[in-house]
């Protein structure tokens, strides 16, 4: 076979591997829109449900998903830049560094389950915060650190070192150098890095499942030590729990797709963040 | 080696080291380096590649300290005090020495904030006074004429040879008495490097000047003096005129006979 041929089969192989994919995931958007369109309208959004779910909106649902979501952002998001911060810039390259980094590495890894009964050991339990907001935001955020501080580890490293250098030579010290010449140009990176990992953690079920959902809720919480009732969640049991299951399909579609709009909307906004800096900073 | 100084007799020493030895981890790149090194002259430090000249450049500003694993063993005095000795202060002792790298690197901002970065970290926050300092020092380096219409444009946009320029006015900012030059012409084209050569010989009357460069005609031309590295060795230190016309080591000869490097 000649090479050009062996190029050619490689070549439309790759191609129809990537159609494939793109065909499975578009089928499965089309889908959730092609049922959830019709269920999906004002009331929806902005109404309590009634009857466990039959009738009525999710309002305490998607409520619970921004407040579990701006609760893991605010814990996550400083740990998890301060942590890379700390690893890129800070820390020796030895052994001790490696493992942890190893360590980061696989607790990204872990399945979500087991950060479930880690959240409702230490949070629910032990600290005593009971199934709530801050048990489930501080869950979720133990989620998805790993990711963020691998994404921002990678977003630091990016930064050209005569940058680091140019600074040290001009008498700024290490923070300062840090701060002015290292964080601004990596924060594109970090900020879409990261939100691609808080994005996954606005569709789990299992670690908000043992530490803040709740069945059925109908009204808004008052604090963060309030029980929530979260749209992946609410999906689940109208899937799963419903006695109705059938009826209530278009209503699972609906809350599918409200749950796909947010995630979309998330990753917009880290978009719109990147190209903000990308046009501030180019390197 | 015992001989007669190269120096005139009033001339000040202001870089001075002492039997530097400097580590890699467990590799030794710098073997009892022992040099003065006069202020308000161009000194350049020549050599094959991995000599060590860099290295020994990047002492007098504590660069070095940047990469871990390193060691220094020996005296490094800058006017008279030491550098390395406990609780010295990094901060003052890069506003005095400035440095210029091989690759230029403006940062990804503006040209004006370029030069004023270091004056602003170094607590002028003054409109006024910022934009006088970036003047002078855009003037020093001669790059004013071309950039003093667009400041705010971002540097990335300058030449190769601008944005070099841009990084000298940037060290310059600072006020500094010495400027350290690691290459700072290798990766710009002929015309370009020439303008840096003539740059160099209008600041040599103001500061004292070490600068690291692989091409022997540019040490030739701009150098008063000239220090020849071999494997981590100062093999031979001198006026330039003497290395290049009556080189005393037959290290040195072969090398810019061009024999071997």
């Amino acid at each position: 076979m000649s090479r050009r041929r062996s190029e050619q089969i490689t070549y439309f192989l790759i191609r129809l591997v990537m159609y494939f994919i793109v065909l499975v995931i578009g089928y499965i958007l089309f889908d959730i829109v092609r049922h959830g369109l019709p269920a999906l309208n004002w009331a929806f959004l902005t109404e309590y449900p009634r009857k466990s779910g039959s009738e009525g909106g999710i309002l305490p649902a998607i409520v619970g998903t921004l407040s579990l979501l701006a609760g893991t952002i605010l814990v996550a998001l400083p740990l998890g830049i301060c942590s890379a911060i700390y690893l890129s810039e800070y820390a020796e390259q030895n052994r001790f560094t490696a493992m942890i980094r190893l360590a980061i590495i696989t607790l990204a890894g872990v399945p979500s389950i087991v950060y479930g009964l880690f959240g409702l050991g230490l949070f629910v339990l032990f600290l005593n915060f009971g199934t709530s907001i801050l048990a489930g935001s501080l869950t979720l955020a133990c989620m998805v650190l790993p990711t963020i501080i691998v994404s921002s580890e990678e977003a630091l490293r990016a930064v050209p070192h005569g940058y680091r250098d140019a600074s040290l030579a001009l008498g700024a010290t290490k923070w300062e150098t840090i701060r002015t010449n290292v964080l601004p140009y990596s924060l594109s990176g970090i900020i879409t890095g990261s939100i691609l990992g808080i994005g996954r953690a606005a569709g789990e079920t299992a670690p908000i499942l043992l530490t803040v959902a709740a069945f059925y809720l109908p009204r808004l919480p008052n604090s963060i030590f309030d029980q929530v009732m979260a749209l992946p969640y609410h999906l689940y049991i109208l899937a799963t729990q419903h006695p109705e299951a059938d009826k209530v399909l278009p209503l699972q579609y609906a809350t599918a797709l409200v749950l796909l709009l947010l995630v979309l909307g998330l990753s917009l906004g880290a978009i719109i963040i990147r190209i903000h800096f990308r046009k501030k900073y180019r390197w | 080696m015992v001989e007669t100084s190269p120096f005139p007799a009033d001339t000040e020493h202001v870089i001075t080291t002492s039997k530097v030895n400097f580590f890699y981890g467990a590799t030794q790149a710098l073997f009892d380096i022992t040099m003065d090194i006069p202020g308000r002259r161009v000194t350049a430090f020549i050599g094959p590649s991995g000599c060590g000249k860099s290295t020994f450049l990047r002492i007098f500003n504590r660069m070095n300290d940047t990469i871990s694993g390193t060691r220094l063993e020996g005296d490094v005095r800058i006017n008279g005090e030491d550098i390395y000795e406990n609780g010295s202060n990094v901060v003052r002792l890069r506003r005095k020495v400035g440095m210029v790298f091989q690759k230029s690197n403006p940062f990804p901002k503006s040209i004006f904030d370029n030069v004023a970065y270091g004056p602003r970290i170094h607590g002028t926050h003054d409109r006024q006074q910022l934009a006088e300092i970036v003047e002078k020092s855009l003037i020093r380096s001669a790059l004013w004429d071309e950039v003093k219409d667009r400041l705010e444009t971002n540097a990335l946009g300058l030449s190769g040879g601008q944005q070099q320029r841009l990084c000298i006015a940037r060290a310059l900012a600072v006020g500094p008495d010495i400027l350290l030059m690691d290459e700072p012409a290798s990766a710009l084209d002929p015309k370009s490097t020439i303008r840096i050569e003539d740059l160099i010989g209008e600041l040599r009357n103001e500061y004292t000047i070490v600068i690291v460069t692989h091409n022997m005609q540019q040490a030739a031309r701009i150098s008063d003096y000239t220090a020849f590295f071999y494997e981590g060795h100062l093999v031979e230190f001198n006026a330039t005129k003497k290395i290049f016309t009556k080189p005393r080591e037959k290290q040195t000869e072969d090398y810019i006979t061009g024999r071997f490097g």
